[in-house]
């Protein structure tokens, strides 16, 4: 069976977690001798995966995508010879959309993928000149990166029309699944929830010394941290963890609270730390990849993801990887599948400083809930996610696609 | 009676903190030394103003010293300038010395970081304003008889102070609503105190030069010599002018292609045309006319911005948190005894740290922006709290409990 796979990202030019999703589940998928993969990426940056075809829809020589802090911004490729482009990220869409439906036109293949709202024109296209059935898989919905509020009306059109005329729809999550009933009136029935996972083994274990000199000596002075690492905007909820953290400091001053990451909120929030007396205990370090993002997870005794709307989230396992327990939100699609950890509603201030309290006055039950979150951990695997899909591509390959 | 000019001048230069992570702290001490070609690179900029202002002011005055025996000025220039100047610009510290061998340059005294200690610990206040003195009678073979606090910072617990530690005089901006219907044109006596003498800015004179000198739009442009003089000599209530600015205005924030040392050159000799027309240092002027009233100020007042007050360096919450931050570790700091962290301590209290840190974009803003090193406050808060943290890294190697 052969899939035409369309995404808009491969590690490692990637923005974020749908890139290492994508990579990871046509990893698992492939090692099904029956399944062949046609991974069709919007640029060439010379990804080599011996799993599977990947192509690029958008011929241009990229060494580097710079990607975007924000939603809606424009990306911008490194070229071989040193110049940066920038593609508004509209016409980036349709480049690859005319692309992606000349490259069907003349290949062979049973079932169109396609990931997330960036390539879904793509995949109708796809879907009208081959008429192959058409899998959107849903990473996340406009509400989820405009924080809760309706967000970019275009995209918001791209994804109710696309979900509508798609075969089947997958969701990372069933908050994710909720989400597009609400938002697009999309049938549950069409909607199948496949959660993500992570490949363990390809997890960069620890090495050296910390990065984090000065947090760990504090450390050997009594003091306890407190991490979070992820883009910070608006739809990460950590507005609402500095006024948790103002509280959990008040009571506990020996607590230092790592905000890893950069955003189109990150003055803001540094402003907000200040007005609340506590930028003496938050430390923000600015977007962090490699060893400083490792050792970030490892510094922690606990690990917060405070998201108004988290489609999966999946820095609570790379967290438990690295030796830190979580409180997460229920707001999130992780925490459908994860047992050992805390959880809060994200709009709940009072009760994630009074956790966080409890984890770090209490090493005891910092340490039973790693124990245990890492037990969880080690059994994660991406392989019932591809049983899953390859249900889902049974199901529709060889019918007549809607 | 004799009408005088008392020119007075400030010379500084902070230490500025270059790009510092929160990476850097714990592993390396070294806040102030970048490469050269940095924008924070200290010994670049000592050369830059040197070659544009400190070089050819000092030509200026030396020519004008020993045409006009009637010339005279005062000086303040701080401890991180003259360490900066004796390292990276031997020449220039030469020039100012030969201008005070003349005999008719005073210097005054004040803290020798730039720090506002004097409103967060009388002790460390005193401690600098001692080290300044020892510095000013190494290099200059003087000892201060006036004055004057870091952003000319003023109120009466101030010129108290200074009263009682055998000051004979104090400065302060002749503020209008200190003033009310007085002019600045006279002697004044601080409130509650017994011997010292106050001299209040004429701001209006003075920033015609610092602020206005350059400016094309101005009504007044293009000012010279033979218009200030004659402004001046029309003055009917005065016995003595006080002209404050920073040493800077000549050369660095009004350029020489302005004409501003020309006008400089021919501004002495224009005003001694007229009878009774002199120059005086502040401590000659304080002494020889007679106060004309008691000026009483009991909220800080200072020389900068439409509030004169100091919010550009205390206005936000950044930069309360760090100065306060900065002040709790006094007694820790000085307890170790450690003499190169007691000294990057000080540094670090150099009034413009904060002063970058300042949020105040509008009116005032664009003033603020043309003397930072520093992309936007917030790089500015971000550096200056690494360095911070490294500071305690530093105190908690001693043992110290934090």
């Amino acid at each position: 069976m052969k899939v035409l796979m369309l995404g808009w990202e491969l590690p490692p030019h990637n923005s974020g977690g749908l890139g290492v999703a994508c990579y990871q589940l046509c990893k698992e998928l492939a090692k099904n001798n029956e399944i062949d993969i046609d991974f069709i990426l919007p640029y060439v940056a010379g990804h080599t995966a011996d799993f599977m075809n990947i192509s690029a829809a958008h011929p241009e020589d990229v060494v580097e995508v710079i990607p975007p802090t924000n939603a809606y911004d424009s990306y911008s490729y490194r070229k071989t010879d040193g110049t940066i482009e920038t593609i508004s990220i509209y016409d980036q869409q349709s480049l690859y959309e005319s692309n992606v439906g000349r490259i069907a036109k003349k290949s062979n293949f049973d079932v169109i993928h396609a990931h997330d709202w960036l390539t879904f024109r793509a995949g109708i296209r796809a879907k009208q000149v081959s008429g192959k059935p058409l899998i959107l898989h849903v990473h996340s919905v406009e509400r989820d990166r405009a924080g809760g509020n309706d967000g970019n009306p275009i995209v918001r059109e791209i994804e109710g029309l696309s979900m509508l005329l798609a075969d089947k729809v997958i969701a990372v999550s069933n908050h994710t699944k909720k989400a597009i009933i609400n938002d697009y009136n999309i049938p549950a029935d069409k909607i199948d929830v496949v959660h993500n996972s992570m490949d363990i083994q390809s997890v960069e274990p620890l090495s050296g010394d910390t990065a984090y000199t000065y947090i760990d000596e504090m450390k050997k002075q009594g003091y306890r941290v407190v991490v979070n690492i992820g883009r910070i905007t608006i739809q990460k909820g950590l507005t609402n963890l500095l006024y948790a953290a103002k509280a959990v400091i008040d009571n506990n001053p020996k607590t230092i609270f790592l905000l890893v990451g950069s955003g189109d909120q990150e003055r803001e929030l540094i402003e907000l730390a200040a007005q609340l007396g506590i930028s003496r205990n938050v430390i923000f370090t600015g977007f962090q990849r490699g060893k400083r993002w490792r050792d970030a997870y490892a510094i922690g005794d606990i690990f917060v993801m405070p998201s108004v709307s988290e489609p999966f989230g999946l820095t609570p396992l790379e967290a438990a990887g690295y030796g830190t327990p979580s409180l997460i939100s229920k707001q999130s699609g992780v925490s459908e599948v994860l047992q050992n950890c805390l959880k809060v509603d994200y709009w709940d201030v009072d009760e994630m400083a009074n956790q966080i309290t409890a984890v770090v006055q209490n090493d005891a039950l910092r340490d039973e809930l790693h124990a245990n979150v890492y037990q969880e951990y080690q059994r994660l695997s991406w392989s019932e996610a591809a049983n899953k899909l390859m249900g889902t591509y049974a199901n529709h390959v060889g019918k007549v696609a809607i | 009676m004799s009408k005088s000019i008392v020119l007075y001048l400030h010379v500084h230069q902070p230490y500025r903190i270059r790009h510092y992570t929160i990476f850097d702290a714990g592993n390396n001490h070294n806040y102030f030394d970048t490469h050269y070609d940095d924008r924070t690179n200290n010994e670049r900029i000592i050369h830059k103003v040197a070659e544009k202002s400190y070089i050819p002011t000092n030509r200026v005055l030396k020519k004008l010293l020993d045409t006009h025996p009637e010339f005279k000025l005062s000086l303040s220039i701080t401890g991180t300038l003259l360490e900066q100047l004796e390292r990276w610009s031997p020449a220039t510290l030469a020039s100012f010395q030969d201008l005070v061998s003349t005999g008719r340059v005073e210097i005054v005294g004040e803290t020798y970081h730039h720090s506002l200690a004097f409103f967060y610990s009388q002790q460390e206040f005193e401690a600098q304003v001692r080290m300044h003195r020892e510095k000013i009678e190494d290099l200059f073979l003087q000892t201060p008889t006036a004055f004057r606090n870091t952003e000319l910072a003023y109120n009466n617990d101030l010129a108290v102070w200074a009263d009682r530690a055998g000051y004979k005089t104090i400065l302060a901006e002749g503020w209008d609503p200190i003033l009310g219907w007085r002019s600045p044109n006279y002697v004044y006596t601080p409130a509650h105190t017994e011997q010292i003498r106050l001299l209040m800015k004429n701001y209006k004179l003075s920033d015609d030069i610092a602020f206005r000198f350059g400016d094309k739009n101005w009504s007044e442009w293009p000012l010279t010599a033979d218009t200030f003089a004659h402004w001046l000599g029309a003055s009917p209530d005065a016995t003595n002018f006080n002209l404050f600015m920073d040493y800077e205005t000549f050369g660095e924030h009004q350029w020489g292609e302005t004409g501003i040392f020309d006008f400089l050159e021919h501004l002495p000799g224009k005003w001694l045309q007229g009878n009774d027309h002199t120059f005086m240092t502040v401590t000659e002027a304080a002494q020889s006319n007679q106060p004309v009233g008691e000026i009483n100020v009991e909220h800080t007042t200072t020389w900068a911005d439409t509030e004169r007050d100091l919010s550009a360096w205390l206005g936000n919450p950044m930069q309360q948190q760090a100065i306060h931050g900065l002040y709790e570790l006094q007694s820790k700091v000085i307890g170790t005894s450690d003499l190169r962290l007691i000294e990057d301590w000080r540094k670090l209290q150099t009034s413009d740290h904060f002063y970058y840190m300042c949020t105040k974009w509008f009116n005032d803003g664009d003033i603020h922006a043309y003397f930072s090193p520093y992309a936007s406050p917030y790089d500015a808060f971000m550096n200056f709290m690494n360095a911070y943290h490294d500071i305690r890294y530093r105190l908690a190697t001693h043992g110290v409990i934090l």
